[in-house]
């Protein structure tokens, strides 16, 4: 009985996840959003109601359900990093997997969302908002894009067993840069779908 | 409920709710300085639980996650000086 009171608990020590050179890069990848986003907001401020009455034509159960497809995928990919900190190797690949889906589910729904919006004869120079609604959800698009690669690659060291509670580096590296994707469509959602 | 004691079980199940509140708030129409606000205030609370709960940077030095943080401070501040700027 005494034996858990004897094991001194656990003191949490301060700790990046990951490497410290992909928190470069996901701060880099913030602040070339944070312009866009504030781009957006400043261009709106001088075309309110252009602005309003356009976004009105966007699918918002498409961006709603592209929001719920990003966060659970983030989900499984914390999951992932989880495992791997208690050793669970087969839960590792698996949770990574299922995040994988979901990142293709976002970028199937955004194909559609695409196709309605095109097929309807709206390009970059329809208007200065839908200028910006396809600039910033496409470049968003390639960094969902590329975030499904790094999950494959972890998806494919995790198979062979790299990751575990001794080292989850890579692991959590790949991780920190699509919970970067998760949290940008949580700020572009609103802005660009919702609020006006 | 003891799956809700693993805080990223939590930030999702918040973020599914959060997501739907502004959903909703989108099939109302809701608009102006209220729904702004409300909405932009809904962002950042889950902007901030990725950053502490899936990037697990609760825990992490203290710089890494102030940039992050400000980062999304940053960002809010702008979108509401925009928007405000738009109301006038």
């Amino acid at each position: 009985m005494t034996t858990a009171a004897l094991i001194p608990p656990e003191t949490p020590q301060k700790r990046l996840p990951g490497d410290l050179a992909i928190w470069f890069f996901i701060l880099a990848e913030m602040l070339a959003f944070a312009v866009f986003f504030a781009s957006y907001a400043f261009a709106r401020a001088r075309n309110v109601e252009m602005f309003n009455l356009y976004q009105q034509t966007l699918d918002r159960n498409a961006g709603a359900l592209n929001t719920f497809l990003l966060i659970t995928g983030s989900w499984f990919v914390v999951r992932a990093v989880q495992a791997a900190h208690r050793n669970d190797q087969k839960a590792i690949p698996r949770n990574i997997l299922l995040g994988f889906l979901c990142g293709g589910g976002f970028l199937a729904v955004k194909v559609f969302e695409y196709a309605a919006k095109f097929g309807a004869g709206i390009s970059m120079s329809t208007n200065t908002f839908y200028m910006f609604y396809i600039s910033l959800t496409f470049f968003h698009f390639m960094h969902v894009i590329l975030g499904m690669v790094i999950l494959t690659i972890l998806w494919v060291q995790a198979r062979k067993g790299v990751y575990g509670s001794h080292d989850a580096h890579g692991l959590e590296s790949g991780a920190a840069y699509w919970h970067m994707v998760d949290l940008l469509w949580i700020i572009l959602f609103p802005l660009v779908y919702v609020m006006r | 409920m003891n799956a809700l004691k693993n805080p990223a079980h939590r930030a999702w199940l918040i973020l599914l709710v959060a997501t739907s509140i502004t959903w909703y708030l989108g099939e109302v129409g809701a608009a102006g300085t209220l729904a702004i606000v409300t909405m932009l205030f809904i962002a950042f609370v889950k902007g901030r639980l990725v950053i502490l709960d899936f990037m697990e940077l609760r825990e992490a030095p203290r710089l890494w996650r102030a940039l992050l943080e400000g980062w999304l401070i940053l960002v809010s501040s702008l979108i509401l000086l925009a928007y405000w700027i738009s109301l006038k």
